[in-house]
């Protein structure tokens, strides 16, 4: 995609009612719809594909795996993040965002102006879709935190970032960050996905890795940011489920500077693997293990020292284990994890074709854009499919499979207890 | 709100809105379901039925839901190519659906009668509720099939899963036999997953090869299958073997482990004072 601002600035579907929005002419400021006429059958559908090898693929193969799963979800929500789709600015954070109105937007481009050095700032393009109306004001910003500013808050890079979307989400009145990660975006609304997919122009887009989303709102309402993905930095999760924990994650997570402001218990999981991957550094499978424990009547059956590993995982990080049924997805630069809840309430299938790996809710999505896998299979439990960008970094601390004196090393987080842990 | 017209470029995704491309050639009716909605597959399913054909064959299946739901008459048998959607066969009375690959989850949902023939594999939640009939899978399964199956009289369900199953698999069984071999399976490790028969109250579950006590619900009695149980299972084995051109004898070469209730109200007394 090549950038050229001046023909980028594209008149988009919500222009019509631009005056509307600006809100110069009512004193209201306009609401979106959070309800639809009529409830259909569904239970959320999701999809997530990674090729291995790094070659990009069009936002279309996305679309078209949400496509064949519409009557998983009622058109309350749909929405994707890519991976890679921002080469000529592969070193800028980009953040996608929502605005109720030109008030909001002026309060958070105020924030940016002040923290951040901005070095394109456009509407993001979209184009008229059937389905979809109501849509906020959507712009992406590419910048870096101002050095300055940076410096003197004594925070690294992804911890000012983190600052900033809790920040502006929680105290911009009517300002969303939809994404907030290099090289990356988030394309998330409400309608169907395939309309979503539309939307955004997500043909116009190739990355990588793509993950996929059909919302169908149980607990919470349909609104533009409550649409999965949710992300942060390059995270992204994709959901299917419900989080019964929400209260006492969203509270676990609070402790460490997070602030839950979109309505969906999604958003913790998105926080949960920041707090967990990336600020504790603990390995991607310890990881997924203390999110989707195992019941205690498996530890029991485990080797002795796999035990000790599993009772104190269990017990530092009781407050932000995911209760209640889910199949993840979650998206980052470099690869794609799934995983189910440890006793699989919701459904999760995988596949492999070549270098590409993909998983779905429902086989008939891979099945739509892979035209002939070498394996087909559904996931145990608990247990993560891990796909991983060769030549790209890993995010993640540790390799994909540590010792047990490894493991015990990560969850006491004392680099001397490596002598001392008695193992195996 | 603002009134926008569609200017959606290319191919739309998806399925389409439209009547499938059906042939007649003699008893035999072949329909096309590439990218048409269900809703219209099973329209002409239903048609082709009504006008008398005795085989029905759905070509390029692919998440199609609902196929063979609420059919009746034992003499139409519909043959599915492709990758059968969620639900299959649900409510069904009667006919023979065959799948040429995999099935999703929730086949034979409450079947009353007829037979279910899976080439594949088959999803979660297979033959739940299930009252009458027969599921034969020829490969592995997911979680949770056979919960809570039943049986009255003469009406009595049959499953028998070729591969591997997962945790819950005969949950709050009320009746009916479900039949887990573990041979033709793309998984390592043991034929089942933990919490079988959990709450089971009714039927009977047989398993080629044996099953470690912790993996068995506590409302089970483990046993080895004598002579009885495979003069039972061996006519279901051997209509299964050449469905799926598998040796019967291959197939009885190793010993069966039989799951029984040991109460038929476990929980009678859940919430009594004792």
């Amino acid at each position: 995609m090549e950038f050229n601002p001046l023909l980028e600035r594209m008149p988009t579907s919500k222009m019509p009612s631009f005056t509307d929005r600006e809100g110069l002419f009512n004193e209201e400021r306009p609401r979106y719809a959070e309800e639809a006429a009529s409830k259909i059958h569904g239970g959320c559908g999701l999809m997530g594909i990674c090729d291995e090898s790094g070659t990009p693929m069009s936002g279309v193969e996305a679309i078209k795996a949400m496509a064949v799963q519409r009557d998983r979800g009622n058109g309350l929500g749909g929405g994707y993040a890519g991976y890679g789709i921002y080469p000529e600015f592969p070193d800028h954070y980009c953040f996608h965002m929502m605005y109720h109105d030109i008030k909001a937007k002026e309060d958070a481009e105020a924030i940016f102006d002040q923290y951040f050095v901005v070095d394109l700032a456009e509407p993001m393009p979209t184009r008229p879709v059937k389905g979809i109306s109501d849509a906020p004001l959507l712009w992406r910003y590419f910048l870096n935190p101002d050095s300055y500013k940076l410096e003197s808050s004594e925070m690294s890079t992804e911890d000012f970032i983190v600052h900033t979307v809790m920040l502006i989400n929680s105290s911009v009145d009517g300002a969303f960050v939809a994404s907030s990660g290099k090289n990356m975006g988030a394309f998330k609304g409400v309608g169907f996905p395939e309309e979503i997919g539309h939307y955004y122009r997500l043909d116009e887009y190739e990355g990588n890795t793509w993950v996929g989303h059909n919302r169908f709102p149980t607990n919470t309402p349909g609104w533009w940011g409550g649409a999965h993905p949710f992300t942060l930095l390059d995270w992204s999760i994709v959901h299917n489920g419900e989080i019964s924990s929400y209260g006492i994650n969203s509270r676990y997570l609070e402790a460490f500077g997070y602030k839950c402001t979109l309505g969906t218990d999604t958003e913790v999981a998105a926080y949960l693997f920041d707090l967990l991957l990336r600020r504790h550094k603990l390995p991607l499978e310890l990881a997924c293990k203390a999110l989707a424990s195992p019941l205690w009547t498996e530890i029991d059956r485990m080797p002795e020292s796999e035990q000790a590993v599993m009772r104190s995982l269990r017990a530092v990080y009781g407050p932000g284990m995911l209760n209640g049924p889910f199949a993840i997805v979650l998206g980052f630069n470099g690869g794609m994890v799934a995983l189910n809840d440890r006793i699989k309430l919701r459904p999760l299938v995988a596949a492999r074709q070549g270098t590409r790996l993909m998983v779905a809710s429902e086989e008939s999505a891979m099945r739509e854009v892979l035209d002939a896998p070498d394996k087909v299979w559904a996931p145990r439990a608990g247990e993560p499919v891990i796909a991983r960008v060769k030549g790209q970094d890993w995010p993640i601390h540790g390799d994909l499979h540590l010792s047990a004196s490894e493991v015990s090393c990560a969850v006491t987080g004392v680099e001397s207890s490596c002598e001392t842990v008695e193992v195996n | 709100m603002t009134e926008t017209t569609e200017i959606r470029q290319g191919p739309i995704e998806g399925y389409l809105m439209v009547e499938p491309h059906v042939t007649r050639d003699g008893d035999t009716v072949t329909i096309d379901a590439a990218s048409v909605y269900y809703k219209y597959v099973n329209q002409a399913i239903r048609a082709a039925i009504a006008d008398g054909v005795t085989t029905v064959r759905v070509i390029n299946v692919n998440g199609q839901r609902y196929i063979g739901n609420g059919l009746s008459g034992t003499d139409v048998t519909i043959e599915v190519y492709g990758t059968a959607g969620q639900d299959l066969s649900m409510f069904m009375n009667g006919p023979t659906v065959r799948i040429h690959g995999n099935a999703q989850d929730g086949v034979g949902n409450t079947m009353n009668a007829g037979r279910v023939m899976i080439h594949g594999d088959a999803g979660d939640v297979l033959g739940y509720g299930m009252r009458g009939g027969r599921v034969y899978i020829k490969g592995d399964v997911g979680y949770r099939v056979g919960i809570h199956m039943k049986a009255y009289e003469s009406l009595v369900p049959v499953m028998v899963c070729g591969g591997k199953s997962r945790d819950f698999s005969g949950e709050y069984m009320a009746g009916g036999m479900l039949v887990l071999l573990g041979m033709n399976s793309q998984f390592d490790g043991p034929i089942v997953g933990g919490y079988i028969g959990t709450g089971m109250h009714g039927g009977v579950i047989y398993l080629r090869g044996e099953v470690e006590p912790w993996q068995v619900g506590k409302e089970c009695g483990i046993f080895t299958a004598d002579e009885e149980d495979m003069k039972t299972l061996g006519p279901v084995l051997k209509e299964y073997a050449e469905e799926f051109g598998m040796d019967y004898d291959e197939i009885i070469s190793v010993p069966f482990t039989k799951l029984v209730p040991i109460s038929h109200r476990p929980y009678g007394k859940l919430y009594t004072y004792v």
